[in-house]
C-alpha cells in the first residue's frame, strides 16, 4: 500500500521570498504539544500544516484490552483541563448502552461535576489566552480560581488532575461532608473575579484590537468545518446539546445559551465569559435540588453486594467474586452519547459484543476536530494572529492525539 | 425497528434501491442506517441536503474492526440542526483492502477525521485530498494500529526493538529536506 501523496508542502526557496518558519512542538502559545510548520511571506502567513501526534498514547486501543470500568481512569487523561467531564460522559455511554438508569442523586451529583469542569477549562483558556496577547495579571486570577477548584478534586476524588471519579452505575464515592459548602463558597466569591477579569479583557483596547475581526468564520463554513460548542455558537448557531438532545434533566435549569454574530475571536471570547455566568447559575440551581439518596445503583449487573451479605451467604459472595474477577458485562450493540463539553460536543462510541471488553471505544474529540480549521481560519493573517487564533480556539492536545 | 426508522428505510430504498441494507435501532432512540460500501457519497450527500433531513452537521468519522475476517465497518454520525435528529451511517467494508469514497467534498471537517481512519485502520478514502498519517509518525511502517490484528504487545522481541532503535538515523528526522517531504513513509513491513 503506498500513501497517496498530493499535497503540496511548502519549499523553502530565496525566489519566492517566502519563508518555512516551524512553531512549537514545545512552544507555550501551542498550548500543548502541537507544531506548525507555516510558511510565510513576511509576517503573513501562506499556509499551514498542523503536525498532531506527539502525544499519541492509543487510548483507544488499550481500552480494548481493559474491563469496561478499568476505561475510566484513561478518560481523564485524555482532557486534564476537565477531567471528570471525560469520566462521566464514558459512564453514561455505557449506561446507555446497558439501559441501566442512574440514580436522582448520582445525576446531580454529575452535572455539579460536569458544570465545574467547564469553569474549569474555561478558565485555563482565559488565563492562557490573555497571556497570548500580553496581559498577565487575568492568568494570575483564573489560576487562583483554578487552584480552588483543584481543591474541590482533591476533596471529592483525593487527586487533583487524574480524578476518575465515576463508575457505572454511579460514582466512585458519595460527596465528602462539607464540600457542597466549599461549592458554595466558590459560587458565592468567583463571580467578583470574574468581573474583575471582565473589567481588563472586553473593554481593553489592547484586547480588542487583537481580536475583533481575527479569524473570523461564518455560520455555514462553521458547520461545514464541523465547530461544535463555544466555536460555533460564536458564529451565529444556536446548538447547544443541554438544550437540543438534554441528558440528566438539563431542560428543567433555568439558563441561557450566548450565541454570537461575527464569529471571529472576540464572539468566541464573549461566549465563554458568559458559558462560565451561565454555569454558575446551573450548579447554584442543582446544588439548591441535591437530593437526597443513595449515589450508586442497586443493580447487580454492575453494583457489589454489600460486604456482611459476601460474608452471610455464598450467592453474594459469588457475585462479588464475578464482578471484581471479571469485570460487568455490557449487552451487545453499540451506542453513541454525547454530552456538551467545554470545547464542544464530546462524544463517546462504544461497541460491545457483549463480553467484559469493548470491541471498540471511540472518543469523538471536539478539540482535534476544532483544530482542523486553524489552517482555514489563520492562512492570510500576520502570524501574532494565528497565536490567537489558535488560543481562540481553545484546544488540547491530550485529547487531540489521544 | 419503529415507525420512524421504518418511514427512512422506505425513503432510502426508493431513493437508492438495493444499496441501502437496511435500518436498525440501538438503545431505544438511535437510528443506524446500513449501507453497501459502493454508495456512501451518494447516500450521505442526500441525507445533507434532502429537506426532509437535513442532516448538516457531520459530527464523526470512525471505523469498528470486528476482527476475525469480518471486515471493518465505517461509521458516520450526522446531526441535522433543523430537524434535532441523530443518525448514524455505517458502511460495512470487506477486506483484504479497505475502499471508501470520500466525503470531504461535502464536509470539511471530514479531513482529518478520515485521515484519523486511515491513519489507525487503513481505510484508504478514494477522492481525498491529502490523505496522509496523522496521529502516527510520518513514516511509521508497522501498520494500523487500531485493527485487530495488530497486536498491543509482543509484536517484536526486546532484541530487535533495540536493533530497530539503534537502526534510526535521527538525521532524518531533523533535516531540513525532511520537512519538504513529509509523506516519505513506505509501508515496509
Amino acid at each position: 500500500m503506498s500513501i497517496q501523496r498530493t499535497i503540496e508542502l511548502p519549499q523553502p526557496s530565496l525566489e519566492s521570498g517566502n519563508m518555512l518558519v516551524n512553531i512549537g512542538p514545545q512552544h507555550p502559545a501551542t498550548h500543548g504539544v502541537l507544531r506548525l510548520l507555516c510558511e510565510l511571506d513576511g509576517e503573513t502567513v501562506i499556509k499551514i500544516d498542523p503536525d498532531i501526534g506527539y502525544l499519541h498514547s492509543s487510548f483507544e486501543k488499550l481500552g480494548e484490552f481493559r474491563t469496561w470500568n478499568q476505561i475510566v481512569p484513561l478518560t481523564d487523561r485524555m482532557d486534564y483541563l476537565a477531567p471528570l467531564m471525560y469520566n462521566c460522559v464514558y459512564v453514561m455511554a455505557v449506561e446507555k448502552l446497558m439501559g441501566l438508569e442512574v440514580t436522582e442523586r448520582c445525576k446531580v451529583v454529575r452535572v455539579l461535576c460536569m458544570e465545574m469542569e467547564r469553569i474549569f477549562s474555561h478558565l485555563l483558556w482565559l488565563g492562557t489566552t490573555a497571556i497570548d496577547v500580553g496581559a498577565f495579571t487575568p492568568f494570575l486570577y483564573a489560576f487562583q480560581e483554578r487552584e480552588r477548584i483543584y481543591k474541590l478534586h482533591e476533596a471529592f476524588t483525593g487527586a487533583r488532575i487524574t480524578t476518575s471519579a465515576t463508575r457505572i452505575g454511579g460514582m466512585m464515592a458519595d460527596l465528602p461532608d462539607g464540600w457542597t459548602d466549599q461549592l458554595r463558597e466558590f459560587i458565592n466569591t468567583f463571580p467578583q473575579t470574574l468581573d474583575e477579569i471582565d473589567d481588563l479583557l472586553t473593554r481593553n483596547g489592547i484586547h480588542l484590537g487583537r481580536t475583533q475581526g481575527i479569524g473570523c468564520i461564518s455560520a455555514k463554513e462553521a458547520i461545514n468545518a464541523g465547530f461544535t460548542g463555544p466555536n460555533l455558537r460564536a458564529s451565529g448557531v444556536d446548538y447547544d446539546l443541554r438544550k437540543d438532545r438534554p441528558y440528566y434533566n438539563y431542560e428543567s435549569y433555568d439558563f441561557e445559551v450566548p450565541i454570537g454574530t461575527k464569529g471571529d475571536c472576540y464572539d468566541r471570547y464573549l461566549v465563554r465569559m458568559e458559558e462560565m455566568r451561565q454555569s454558575l447559575e446551573i450548579l447554584d440551581q442543582a446544588l439548591k435540588n441535591l437530593p437526597e439518596g443513595p449515589i450508586n445503583v442497586d443493580d447487580p449487573r454492575v453494583s457489589l453486594p454489600s460486604k456482611t451479605d459476601c460474608m452471610n451467604d455464598m450467592e453474594s459472595m459469588i457475585h462479588h467474586f464475578k464482578i471484581v474477577t471479571e469485570g460487568i458485562r455490557v449487552p451487545p450493540g453499540d451506542c453513541y452519547f454525547a454530552i456538551e463539553g467545554s470545547k464542544g460536543e464530546l462524544g463517546m462510541y462504544v461497541v460491545s459484543d457483549g463480553g467484559e471488553k469493548p470491541i471498540r471505544w471511540r472518543i469523538r474529540p471536539p478539540s482535534f476536530v476544532n483544530l482542523s480549521v486553524l489552517p482555514q481560519l489563520a492562512e492570510g493573517h500576520q502570524v501574532s494572529d494565528l497565536i490567537m487564533i489558535n488560543a481562540s480556539l481553545d484546544i488540547v492536545l491530550g485529547e487531540i492525539d489521544r | 425497528m419503529t415507525e420512524s426508522t421504518g418511514a427512512l428505510e422506505q425513503i432510502l430504498t426508493e431513493q437508492f434501491g438495493s444499496a441501502v441494507m437496511g435500518t436498525e435501532l440501538q438503545c431505544g432512540d438511535q437510528a443506524v442506517v446500513l449501507l453497501a460500501s459502493g454508495n456512501n457519497f451518494e447516500v450521505l450527500e442526500w441525507l445533507k441536503n434532502n429537506e426532509e433531513q437535513l442532516y448538516e452537521l457531520l459530527i464523526d468519522v470512525t471505523a469498528v474492526d470486528y476482527g476475525s475476517g469480518k471486515g471493518v465497518q465505517v461509521i458516520y454520525q450526522l446531526w441535522s440542526l433543523k430537524h434535532k435528529k441523530l443518525l448514524r451511517v455505517k458502511c460495512s467494508l470487506q477486506g483484504p483492502t479497505f475502499e471508501i469514497s470520500s466525503v470531504v467534498s461535502l464536509w470539511s471537517c471530514a479531513n482529518w477525521l478520515e485521515r484519523e481512519v486511515f491513519d489507525l485502520f487503513g481505510v484508504h478514502f478514494t477522492d481525498h485530498p491529502d490523505l496522509r498519517r496523522i496521529l502516527m509518525p510520518k513514516n511509521y511502517s508497522e501498520g494500523h494500529p487500531l485493527r485487530k490484528d495488530f497486536h498491543l504487545r509482543g509484536r517484536f522481541s526486546r532484541e530487535r526493538q533495540t536493533e530497530i532503535a539503534l537502526n534510526q538515523s535521527y538525521e532524518d528526522y531533523y533535516r531540513p529536506e525532511q520537512l519538504e517531504d513529509l509523506s516519505t513513509s513506505k509501508e515496509e513491513d
